[in-house]
């Protein structure tokens, strides 16, 4: 057993509006600069959709994430065979037109026009080029187009359903969405540190949390093509590739990160988990079906007394044991199952587990009759909006059980909650769904407690790992003061 | 300017200022170094030009080190008309695939207004290095057959002569023209070449094919290995 802490997160996607004011947060702090304005290290996408960048999921195209033969792991895109004849250039690397070109506005033309007929109009301007530009995408340029022809009907995950599932989807008293927020997953066999032909990008051994080295980056851009989730960014100013820090200097002051501190929904939830390195190397070569639950497996009971001792034997601090024991996401993933990671099947096991959307039909329409059908609101999760089949591509490598599972003890804790605040349920019909959903009245009330009620404090757990300081207090201060002096030795502009 | 200049002098100057220059931007300017990719800026004119560049240079390159490192072999080589030929055609269909290369290049920045904002001052002007070095080249390998035998037979003794610090110009000081502007402008490029974009090829990664796929960097792990045995040690 090769016990480590991970930084892990869960984004409860019942819970989210899709207000983006996490992405906004993320963007002022961190990607206001030039060569970064395309860069959404955090973004809400509409699914069905086609997301940010523009079909991100499509790895025919895109080439991202591992392939297994059954005992060698291979990167899609350029692995080490691969990455030699190919480094002049990328085969599988994404280009601006795949996101956006960015652009800001001739504001100075509302104020500047000479007097006319006409009213002044801000033109619409490339922050790359500083040309007029004509806006053709954006990054969330299908938000909220559920049912779009355009849009959501090339959603890659629409391929596990059936045509008649896809055109119901499609229809109008069916039409659904919900929001899939993304940031990093900082994932446990990431592919971009696996591709980076210079080193550059590394996991951080005591939080997990993968961060490009500035100063080694020399822009091969293989990371950019290697991530599935396509959440390395190349900075064209620069020539350097920077991507989601998990808000690091943020996290090692106890804040929790920009867009966990500013989601409104209160959807996210953020701690450390103790999880067995050693069995990577074994489940890696899983079928896709059962990846899921191999990666639950992988995180281990930080009240085992043999973890306890693994993670002494590993020189993991008591107190990253111990918020690992209060840690949210150990709950919700581990404890409850509701807690699912994103596309598994790219086998990079990602730490950022969703909880996936119950979504039910409210209403229904008829033969002009229109059907209220709040009194049977949960009555089954099968009939809910969205196909279990599309969850399941989404969140369960194409394991339905897993996706089934979530909902269902979701609309139980519910069921149970309608029980005792509005009694119109009763406590056996409760009692019937809890024990189908394999949830006790405990857990139940655990559920709900986490997920409506939980503070800040609740939500994320901060470890008290302050790796960088830590970093700084092993000098000594008067040798790094006279040898470094404040910050960069030299600003990081674009070399020549 | 006299030969004595141009082939005595000018190489230790341009040598000194690639090896000083280059140093010191490692160390105080890490961050600079970067190849600079525009692949992302536009993504398919790229193949046509970065591919057919860097492998034709890369070809040609190993050409010339290879006549400076075993000139015996490219004379012995030479000594048959048909091999000589076979080389000559070679190093010449490999010049004009860099060429091909390079014109795509500078085509392709010079059309495309997102390329054109990442272009610098100092790229042009290495164009214009790249153009003259590379005509030059083209030209001495279509104009002066025996080129290959003259690299192994007068450049190769010069460029020895250089690096016993003994400069001896009179191996080159009779070549024509063309030749001679080819080897000024190749030193001038490599004193130009810590000041450009160039410093990527110093730094193109050899450990990779080696080192394991995961790069996991702890914060001195033997620390906390020795603090965690003290904390057994005293709890015992």
């Amino acid at each position: 057993m090769d016990v480590r802490s991970q930084i892990a997160m869960v984004f409860h996607l019942d819970k989210c509006i899709g207000c983006h004011t996490c992405s906004i947060a993320c963007k002022n702090v961190w990607t206001d600069r030039e060569g970064t304005e395309y860069m959404w290290w955090n973004n809400v996408e509409t699914k069905p959709g086609t997301g940010y960048p523009t079909k991100w999921e499509d790895q025919n195209e895109y080439r991202g994430g591992w392939e297994s033969d059954g005992s060698r792991l291979s990167l899609r895109s350029t692995g080490k065979a691969r990455i030699v004849p190919n480094i002049f250039h990328n085969p599988s690397m994404p280009s601006m037109d795949d996101y956006y070109e960015p652009w800001t506005y001739d504001y100075k033309a509302l104020f500047d026009s000479a007097e006319g007929d006409d009213q002044p109009v801000a033109r619409p301007i490339s922050m790359v080029t500083g040309k007029p530009l004509d806006i053709e995408a954006g990054p969330n340029w299908d938000d909220d187009l559920g049912g779009s022809p355009i849009y959501a009907a090339n959603d890659p995950n629409l391929a596990a359903l059936t045509p008649n599932q896809r055109l119901q989807l499609m229809s109008i008293e069916r039409l659904v969405f919900f929001y899939l927020p993304r940031i990093c997953n900082h994932c446990l066999n990431p592919a971009c540190v696996a591709a980076c032909p210079s080193g550059a990008l590394y996991k951080r051994g005591e939080d997990g949390i993968v961060l490009v080295n500035q100063q080694v980056c020399r822009a091969w851009r293989a990371c950019v093509a290697a991530c599935p989730y396509k959440k390395t960014y190349y900075n064209w100013a620069t020539g350097k590739s920077e991507k989601c820090i998990l808000c690091f200097p943020r996290l090692e002051t106890g804040q929790a990160p920009a867009c966990f501190h500013s989601c409104v929904g209160r959807i996210r939830y953020l701690g450390n988990v103790l999880y067995d390195a050693s069995m990577l190397p074994e489940i890696a070569h899983l079928r896709d079906e059962e990846l899921v639950l191999a990666q639950r497996r992988m995180i281990l009971d930080p009240h085992d007394p043999a973890v306890l001792e693994g993670a002494r034997r590993n020189g993991i601090h008591d107190g990253i044991v111990d918020s690992a024991q209060r840690s949210p996401v150990y709950r919700f993933v581990k404890e409850f199952g509701l807690g699912l990671p994103p596309h598994v099947e790219y086998r990079t096991f990602p730490m950022l587990f969703y909880v996936p959307p119950l979504l039910p039909v409210m209403s229904s329409k008829e033969n002009d009759v229109a059907d209220n059908c709040t009194d049977d609101l949960f009555a089954d999760i099968e009939k809910a909006r969205v196909p279990i089949a599309y969850l399941g591509s989404l969140f369960g490598g194409g394991n339905e059980g897993v996706v089934r599972y979530a909902l269902r003890k979701q609309w139980a804790v519910r069921l149970a909650r309608r029980h005792l605040t509005v009694g119109d349920v009763t406590r056996e019909a409760a009692a019937r769904a809890l024990a189908e959903a394999d949830c006790s009245w405990e857990q139940a009330d655990a559920i709900y407690r986490l997920t409506a009620l939980a503070g800040m404090e609740e939500r994320c757990v901060i470890p008290p790992f302050q790796r960088e300081m830590a970093i700084e207090m092993m000098e000594d201060p008067h040798l790094h003061r006279s040898s470094v002096g404040f910050g960069f030795r030299a600003a990081p502009v674009r070399g020549v | 300017m006299s030969d004595v200049f141009l082939f005595g002098v000018l190489p230790y100057v341009s040598l000194m200022l690639f090896f000083v220059v280059t140093i010191q931007r490692y160390r105080q300017r890490k961050f600079s170094y970067s190849s600079l990719s525009t692949q992302f800026l536009e993504n398919r004119r790229h193949f046509w030009a970065s591919v057919p560049f860097h492998y034709g240079v890369l070809a040609v390159l190993a050409g010339h080190v290879v006549a400076f490192l075993a000139p015996s072999v490219v004379l012995g080589w030479n000594a048959a008309a048909v091999r000589l030929y076979a080389l000559e055609i070679t190093g010449l269909a490999l010049g004009l695939l860099t060429v091909v290369g390079f014109v795509a290049t500078v085509v392709r920045r010079l059309g495309d207004a997102r390329l054109r904002r990442v272009s610098t001052r100092g790229d042009w002007l290495l164009y214009g290095l790249l153009l003259l070095q590379l005509s030059s080249g083209v030209a001495i390998a279509y104009f002066h057959g025996w080129g290959s035998s003259w690299f192994a037979s007068s450049a190769t003794p010069w460029l020895r002569s250089l690096l016993r610090l003994a400069p001896d110009v009179s191996y080159v000081a009779p070549l024509p023209w063309v030749v001679k502007l080819h080897f000024v402008n190749a030193w001038v490029l490599i004193g130009f070449f810590p000041f450009t974009r160039l410093v990527h090829v110093l730094v193109v990664p050899n450990m990779y094919l080696w080192r394991r796929p995961q790069l996991v960097l702890w914060n001195r792990r033997e620390r906390h290995d020795a603090g965690a045995a003290a904390r057994r040690a005293v709890s015992a």
